[in-house]
């Protein structure tokens, strides 16, 4: 399947597949179409999480260039992260410059002098020496200000041009908690969520720090995703229970409103609202919860969050719906097409799609 | 909250809000973040580089308040995302956004004849766009929370055609209008847009339009920061969509 290299000019141009995911019928759409797909008494969850420029250009001490990705917030004004090499997004991640190893103390700066922001390594990975935490040398506003002054969006070999910092924000962001941007609510317009309340779903909210989705190294990937942090809104806590109360379906929009309810939901045995901090994998053997349907970016066979839709429906029914959307033409990664995977009522799919 | 918001008009509560404020260093904007301040809102005070921005913020600073400065111009638009990001950074997501900010256009005011095409478009820039695009990143998020406020500053140059005022009257009559469109679309999920003509008040900005005005004779921005606050806190007299006057609302509130 082809990469969407650029961020499309309206939202509700992206296509969306419906899956339904006890019978493997699909439906070809558009975001438009989650109008028709969604019931009244059903809920979409979103992750309001805006997207942080988390990516930072500099240099060690010693003068090794490199890329420092942040990938989460910890306690103590301390961020993990993962060292790149020399290089920028226009090389694959898996051809970069070896990252240097740095050691516990290596002092990092990003910007030139007098606009810069240094950091200092406070903890190695013993899993992966590219796998670090570090401290940045300034007080919470000048942390901000550096991070927004020299930070981007962490980028994408396969783009046509670098992304913006507007170009990978939701309709609805807000808490600027996330390091890679939550992609399955980016095609999501207003006009659609609206046109949806009117008829009766519901839209509700987590904050969930979506963390790095790879970083070219399979041995670092398989620490990926690292725990991240959540919150769970009252409201939506409430939301949920009407929905199920009324037999309603609780979609999620993306894999991080999962990780945040059923990560809640195995910790505490129940649904809570609050925050925390998660390490739930969502796998084939995950028995759900909360969420009863997904809308996710087009992912196939091979690919790591393609196991995580394997809690949804059959390898065997992912790998049709798979080919058939290559064959249709639906385009993959982080700005591409989605798919709704969910129930639906018999024959549901085949009518919205109208005489074959 | 989730959406839909059953009130049109929630009540909004000042204490602990994360407020964002342009214009914020010095005027009507420095007058509405320490009365912000005063009222326990966290507030994020966006201006153009200058020693009365830090100012600003020590002095909320020192009397107890939480302020933060952001230095940055709204003409342009990639300050927009970073001015958001790092205010909700610091602050939590934006609660209430104060359009404050706007430009007279080349002083002294002068004919629309006698108007560059370039001018125009710059106070369009700053106080038309700029606004826009501000309450675009911040609103999405407060219709999803199912709270948040907007005020939109005017003039009744926006009302009134008064020559010379060209480029800066019809930048806020636009302004105006585009508070009651976008109240149109989000009054039902919970997010208040109103604009307010603030009157004649003593800055600088009132002495570099009308030079020959005597300062002492205007109301002080003190006075008109706190019949904004009063507007913010009373959405059954503020609703969305209004277009209010502080030297009305100053008077009724007598």
């Amino acid at each position: 399947m082809n990469p969407a290299t650029r961020p499309r000019g309206r939202r509700d141009d992206v296509r969306l597949l419906a899956i339904d995911r006890r019978s493997g019928e699909t439906l070809d759409g558009a975001v438009d179409d989650l109008c028709g797909l969604l019931r009244p008494g059903d809920l979409l969850i979103v992750n309001d999480a805006a997207t942080l420029p988390a990516s930072l250009h500099g240099a060690s001490l010693d003068g090794s260039e490199i890329e420092l990705r942040l990938a989460g917030r910890g306690e103590r004004g301390r961020w993990s992260a993962v060292i790149f090499g020399a290089g920028d997004w226009r090389t694959p991640t898996e051809e970069r410059g070896a990252a240097p190893l740095l050691g516990v103390g290596e002092r990092l700066v990003f910007g030139d002098d007098g606009e810069s922001l240094r950091a200092r390594v406070v903890a190695v990975d013993p899993r992966h020496p590219r796998l670090v935490e570090v401290e940045f040398e300034v007080d919470e506003e000048e942390l901000w200000a550096g991070l927004y002054r020299l930070g981007a969006p962490v980028q994408y070999a396969y783009l046509d041009g670098a992304l913006d910092l507007w170009s990978v924000q939701s309709v609805f962001a807000g808490p600027p908690w996330a390091f890679e941007m939550p992609s399955a609510g980016r095609p999501l317009s207003w006009g659609v969520l609206q046109r949806l309340v009117s008829q009766g779903v519901e839209v509700a909210r987590i904050t969930h720090a979506a963390g790095l989705s790879s970083t070219g190294d399979p041995r670092l990937d398989r620490l990926l995703p690292l725990p991240e942090r959540y919150a769970i809104p009252g409201s939506t806590v409430a939301a949920i229970a009407r929905t199920k109360a009324v037999g309603g379906r609780v979609i999620a929009v993306g894999t991080t409103v999962i990780r945040a309810l059923e990560g809640s939901f195995i910790c505490h045995g129940e649904l809570r609202p609050g925050a925390g901090v998660t390490d739930f994998l969502l796998s084939e053997e995950t028995e759900l919860a909360v969420v009863d349907g997904v809308i996710t970016g087009m992912h196939g066979p091979g690919e790591s969050h393609r196991h995580l839709l394997e809690a949804f429906a059959s390898p065997a029914l992912l790998d049709r719906a798979w080919a058939h959307a290559v064959e249709a033409g639906y385009l993959a990664h982080e700005l591409g097409d989605i798919a709704l995977l969910a129930d639906f009522d018999g024959g549901a799919l085949r009518a919205a799609s109208g005489p074959a | 909250m989730s959406i839909p918001s059953t009130d049109k008009n929630p009540t909004f509560n000042l204490h602990g809000a994360a407020a964002l404020i342009t214009g914020a260093s010095r005027g009507l904007g420095r007058a509405l973040a320490e009365a912000l301040a005063e009222a326990g809102a966290r507030v994020v005070l966006v201006a153009r580089a200058s020693p009365e921005l830090d100012a600003a913020v020590a002095a909320i600073r020192s009397r107890g308040g939480e302020a933060y400065a952001i230095v940055a111009d709204l003409g342009d638009k990639r300050s927009i995302h970073t001015i958001t990001g790092r205010a909700s950074g610091l602050v939590g997501p934006i609660d209430l956004l104060i359009n404050n900010a706007s430009t007279l256009g080349a002083t002294p005011l002068r004919l629309l004849l006698d108007t560059e095409c370039e001018d125009l478009e710059r106070t369009l820039a700053v106080n038309l766009v700029g606004p826009f695009r501000l309450t675009k990143v911040v609103a999405g998020s407060m219709a999803l929370r199912g709270r948040g406020v907007v005020v939109n500053i005017s003039s009744d140059a926006a009302t009134e055609a008064y020559p010379e005022w060209g480029g800066y009257a019809v930048s806020k009559a636009a302004l105006d209008h585009l508070t009651r469109v976008w109240a149109s679309e989000l009054g039902e999920l919970g997010v208040r847009m109103i604009a307010v003509d603030p009157g004649e008040m003593a800055t600088a900005m009132h002495a570099a339009a009308l030079p020959e005005a005597d300062p002492d004779t205007l109301p002080r921005p003190e006075t008109v920061a706190a019949s904004i606050l009063s507007m913010i806190g009373d959405p059954s007299r503020a609703p969305t969509g209004a277009r209010l006057s502080a030297p009305q609302w100053g008077e009724a509130g007598r």
